[in-house]
This record gives C-alpha cells, structure tokens and sequence, in this order.
C-alpha cells in the first residue's frame, strides 16, 4: 500500500467515535461554568453522565462493526470476534466503575469533570492495546492507558497517600514500559518486523527462520512487560501500595479494566506471533501462574485493611486467568475469557460493597469495620456474601465456572501440577473470602455505616450479585460469545 | 551474523579510543603534575566568588508547567518542518493525518488557556 493511499477507517470507527467524543467532552467541560463550588460539582455531574453515554454509545459501535477479521492502518489494527468480546468487557468494566465513582468523588471534594474524561481516556487505550497488531500500536496503546491511570492514582492531589501511590505507580510503570520496549527493540533487531502477521508467519513451525536467542529474551522482557502491567508475581510489588493509596473508586477501575486489557494483551501476543514459540514461553507462564495465585492466597490471609486484601486477591485471580494461557490451546484462551467475564462482574460487585463503607460521610477501610453488617444492612450483607462466595469459588455462583473451565483446560492438556496448585490455593483463599462473611454476621457489631446507598450502587450491587446467582441458570449468554472469540484468536 | 557485527566495528574502535585517551589524560596529569591542594583550590568555583546557595533549594512548580506547555510546541514545530518539506510525497493521508494532530494540540490549547495555566498569578 502506497503511503499516501487514504487507511480504511470502518474497523477503527468505535475508537475513532471514543477519541473524538472525549475532545469534545473536554472542550464542553471546559466551557462549563466552573467558577463557585455548586457549578464545579454541577459541570462535574454532566461530565460524568456524557462519559458514561460516550462509553455505552461506543459499545454498541463496536458490536455493529463486529464480524470477520479486518486489518487496518498498514496491518497495525486488527478487529475480530476476540478484539469485539474483550472491548464489549473492558467498557463494560469502566462503564460500571464510572457509574459507582460519583458519590465518592462529591463527598470528598474531587468534583472536578477531568475524572470521567482520564476514565475514558484510560479505556480508548485499552481499546487500542486489544485491537494492537503491531509493538507500536501495541506500546501507543498501552502508555495512552498507563499515562491516564497515573494520573487517576494520584487524583486527590491534597492527600499524601494518594500522590505516593500514583508517583509509585508512575515510576515502576515507567521501569515496566521501559523492558518492554527493550523487549521490541530486541525482537525488531533479530527478526526485521513490529507486525505480527508477520512474525507470526516467520516463527511458524516448518518456516525456514529457528527462533534466534535475541528473539527469545525479546518476549521474556515483553512478557515482564507485561507482567507488570496486569500484576502478576514477580511484578506486582506496587499492586498493594497503589490499591490501597488510590481513592476507592480508582482502586476499583483499576481492578477491572486494565487488568482485561492487560490480560487480552497477553492472549493476542503469546497466542498470536508468538503461538508457534509456546515451548519456549510456556514455563515462563507456568511460573509466573503458580508464584501469583500462592502470593495472592497467602499474603491477603494477614491483611487488615479491605482495599490491600483485594489487591492480593487480584493478584491471585491474575493468576488463575495465566493458568488458561499456560495451557495455550483455544480451551484454554476460552477458560481465560469466561473467567474475565465472570471476574468483571464479581470485582466490579465488591467494589460498589466496598463503596458503602462509611460512617458519617467518611470512609472507612478496615475489614473489622463490616462487623454487625448484617444487622445493620441485611440486604448489602447478603450482596457482599455472594460476591465473596464467589471468589472463593463455591459452586451454584458464577465464581466457581471461572475457575472450572481454566482447570479443566490445564487438566486436558496434562498440566495437572498447575491445576492442583491452583485447587490448593483457592482453598487458602477461601479461607479469607469466608473471614469477611464471618465478620459480617458473627462479629460484635459495631457503629453501623452510613444508611443512604445511592441508585447508581444499588444499581450496580443488585446487578453483579444477580448475575453471580443467575449464571448458571443462562450460562450460554457468556459461554457462547466466549467460544466464539477463542476460536477467532486462532484462525476460525 | 558476523557481517553485521563487523559493521560495528568502527564504532567498537572509537569507544575503545575514548576511553583510552580519558584515561590517559587524567591518570596522566595525576602521575606528572605536582600536586599542592589547599583550600582555595578546593572550593567550588562560580563566577569568582563562593556559592550563595545551595544549588538544590525549592523553586515556584509553576516553571515545570511553563517548561512542559513550552515541550509541547517545541515538537509541534519538529514535527511540522519534515512534514513541510514532504508534503507532495505524503498526500492526502499526511495532510489530514498533520491537520488531526495540529487540531488535538488546539484543543489541549484551548484546555489550558481556559485552566488558567497560562497566567502566572
């Protein structure tokens, strides 16, 4: 293709439609009156309902644009039923998260409109890192997210654990981005291409090009990379600190949507240029699986504080997810994508639980301060109770079929050793998931929490939770679309 | 393989020059010169007379965000002078695609100047 000959636009047309919704947005919040209190926080409100629309609108571009395989802008972006199931789940995610912020952000003084508008942002990168089919745009991508939740993490400037967390998040995100650019120099050097079509027809079995040392510390650095990226063992040592310094919300979005796109980056990359290489990167993958899900088990059984313990869960939910890319068979990507779809909701759920925990409009974040919950507040008692059933991975809820089908894809393909660990470490999960419940119905209640739950978190409470209980009676709803983007992943 | 390497071989002679020569002009004057340190030939010198202040003392943030709005631009016009001179092999493409991004950099402009970012009180 000619350099001067015009890209088709159609396959991109969601992010186009994202990328100029949010200038506009910005143009608009900046033209709002802003100058007293009530019309920042007035500016802020229908900021932050635009960028819920803009999210929800975007979604519904990307299903219309769904289909076939389409490449686009040079090969650099690719859109197929992989790129469309991951999106639909990352704004979904931050749709969700968004939803939940607002109270948060009025009560404690952060009414400024930029919130939804670095949301949004953060999400049009995320879009980009699971339609990347290139290292460049993959990197673009992934620094245009990075760039947002910094940012984010240190959104309430006045507050020192918040600017700690976003200058830690910053300078090891700086370090991560850094060896994955390392990483792309080094495959670009010993294999001449960024795109991965091509890679992937050079590295492919019966080729005439054995894959070089530079190429195979080239995906180890990106692998770190990457690694870092969704926290998982041995790079999540800034998870904890940033989890528990950034607002609460924040915390939440981080939980949800970089995690997806981080681990759709992961899919497409591994699977996809580099499929042919699975011996080479399997152990890598196995090692940093089983390290993530006994980090996560272990660590979160001391932690007192309930935005810590979520980070070591998310640690060790990163890990099981690994599990069904260690396998590196389309079981096992279709594992994976059950398993975000199901971890979406449960976190997204918790979050909002979390969100309530307040005694005279003031957070509260310890896990002894649940105590008497269900007395207070039956209904958000029963609620947390689901979700964290679920994460433990007790049967009839949704939580359990996440894990079943990435251990019945680690089982087909023999890795029994991964499967058992796994099995291992959510029961010592389990054990801190039924602490919680313990404390909300059989500890000495304490001062109840503040009663007024607003609409936008029961909303979203009563959602998660009836999906969590329902799953099982629709499963096909998520199973059937999953299928369908594993087998995309892999050239059907 | 080894071709590509040898490429690089000038480079690898220079690197090994530098050092050499480095090395040979400060082990050099250390070995041959006469050495009478005191205290005048110790201190820090500036302009003749002794450091005011320490060099890390605490300035206005303002000047960071002057200096990252004046980046901004800075690459704008690096970006703007290849693109100049190319415009008939680029065409349509890289003329929309330069008009994209000069419009996104108006409008952080707008953003800013709105924010009050460009007044100093």
């Amino acid at each position: 293709m000619p350099l001067s000959e015009m890209p088709n636009l159609v396959p991109a047309l969601p992010e186009l439609f994202l990328a100029v919704a949010i200038l506009a947005l910005l143009m608009i919040g900046v033209f709002l009156k802003s100058d007293t209190a009530d019309n920042a926080m007035r500016t802020s409100r229908q900021i932050w309902m635009l960028s819920i629309l803009t999210l929800v609108l975007t979604a519904l571009l990307v299903l219309t644009v769904s289909g076939e395989r389409l490449y686009t802008f040079n090969g650099m972006f690719v859109t197929d039923q992989f790129a469309v199931f991951m999106k639909i789940l990352i704004l979904g995610g931050a749709g969700l998260t968004l939803l939940i912020s607002r109270d948060y952000l009025e009560m404690n003084s952060m009414g400024r409109f930029e919130y939804g508008i670095l949301c949004i942002f953060a999400t049009l990168g995320m879009l980009m890192m699971v339609s990347a089919n290139d290292l460049i745009s993959l990197y673009v991508g992934l620094e245009m997210q990075s760039l947002s939740l910094y940012v984010l993490a240190a959104f309430r400037r006045d507050e020192q654990r918040s600017t700690e967390a976003g200058l830690k998040y910053f300078v090891l995100g700086a370090l991560a981005s850094g060896m994955l650019l390392y990483g792309s120099s080094l495959i670009y050097g010993f294999s001449g291409t960024t795109n991965f079509t091509v890679m992937a027809e050079m590295f492919a079995h019966g080729g005439d090009y054995a894959p070089s040392l530079g190429v195979i510390i080239g995906i180890v650095f990106i692998l770190a990379g990457l690694a870092f990226k969704v926290s998982a063992v041995p790079f999540h040592m800034w998870t904890p600190d940033v989890y528990e310094g950034a607002p609460t919300p924040v915390t939440a979005f981080f939980a949800v949507a970089p995690k997806i796109a981080g681990l759709a980056l992961f899919l497409r990359v591994m699977t996809g240029p580099f499929g042919d290489l699975v011996d080479q990167w399997q152990q890598i993958i196995v090692f940093v699986s089983i390290a993530s899900m006994v980090l996560g088990a272990f660590a979160a059984i001391n932690q007192t504080n309930i935005k810590r313990m979520m980070a070591y869960s998310s640690i060790g939910h990163v890990g099981y997810a690994l599990i069904g890319l260690a396998v590196g068979t389309e079981t096992g990507v279709y594992g994976v994508l059950v398993y975000l779809g199901i971890y979406m909701f449960m976190t997204v759920g918790t979050f909002a639980c979390i969100l309530c925990m307040r005694r005279g409009e003031r957070m509260v974040e310890d896990i002894s301060d649940l105590a008497g919950l269900s007395k207070s507040q039956p209904l958000l008692a029963m609620a947390l109770t689901i979700f964290m059933f679920s994460m433990a991975g007790i049967p009839p809820l949704a939580g359990f079929f996440g894990k079943f089908y990435v251990f019945m894809a680690a089982v087909e393909a023999q890795l029994y050793g991964l499967a058992v660990i796994g099995l291992v470490t959510s029961v010592v999960g389990a054990f801190y998931y039924l602490r919680i419940i313990r404390v909300v119905y059989f500890d000495e209640a304490g001062d109840p929490f503040d009663k007024a739950v607003s609409r936008p978190i029961a909303f979203v409470v009563t959602l998660s939770a009836a999906i969590m209980v329902f799953f099982i009676l629709y499963p096909a709803l998520l199973l059937d679309p999953a299928a369908a983007a594993a087998s995309a992943l892999f050239g059907g | 393989m080894d071709d590509l390497l040898l490429d690089y071989l000038p480079i690898l002679i220079f690197l090994g020059i530098a050092i050499a020569i480095a090395a040979i002009a400060v082990v050099g004057s250390m070995i041959v010169a006469r050495q009478h340190p005191d205290g005048e030939k110790m201190s820090a010198y500036e302009c003749g007379f002794d450091a005011f202040v320490d060099a890390r003392n605490k300035f206005d943030v303002r000047f960071y965000l002057v200096a990252i709005l004046f980046i901004i631009f800075d690459l704008e016009v690096a970006f703007l002078f290849p693109w100049a001179i190319s415009l008939s092999n680029v065409g349509m493409l890289g003329f929309w695609s330069m008009m994209v991004f000069l419009g996104i950099l108006t409008i952080g402009f707008v953003y800013e100047w709105r924010k009050g970012a460009l007044e100093w009180e």
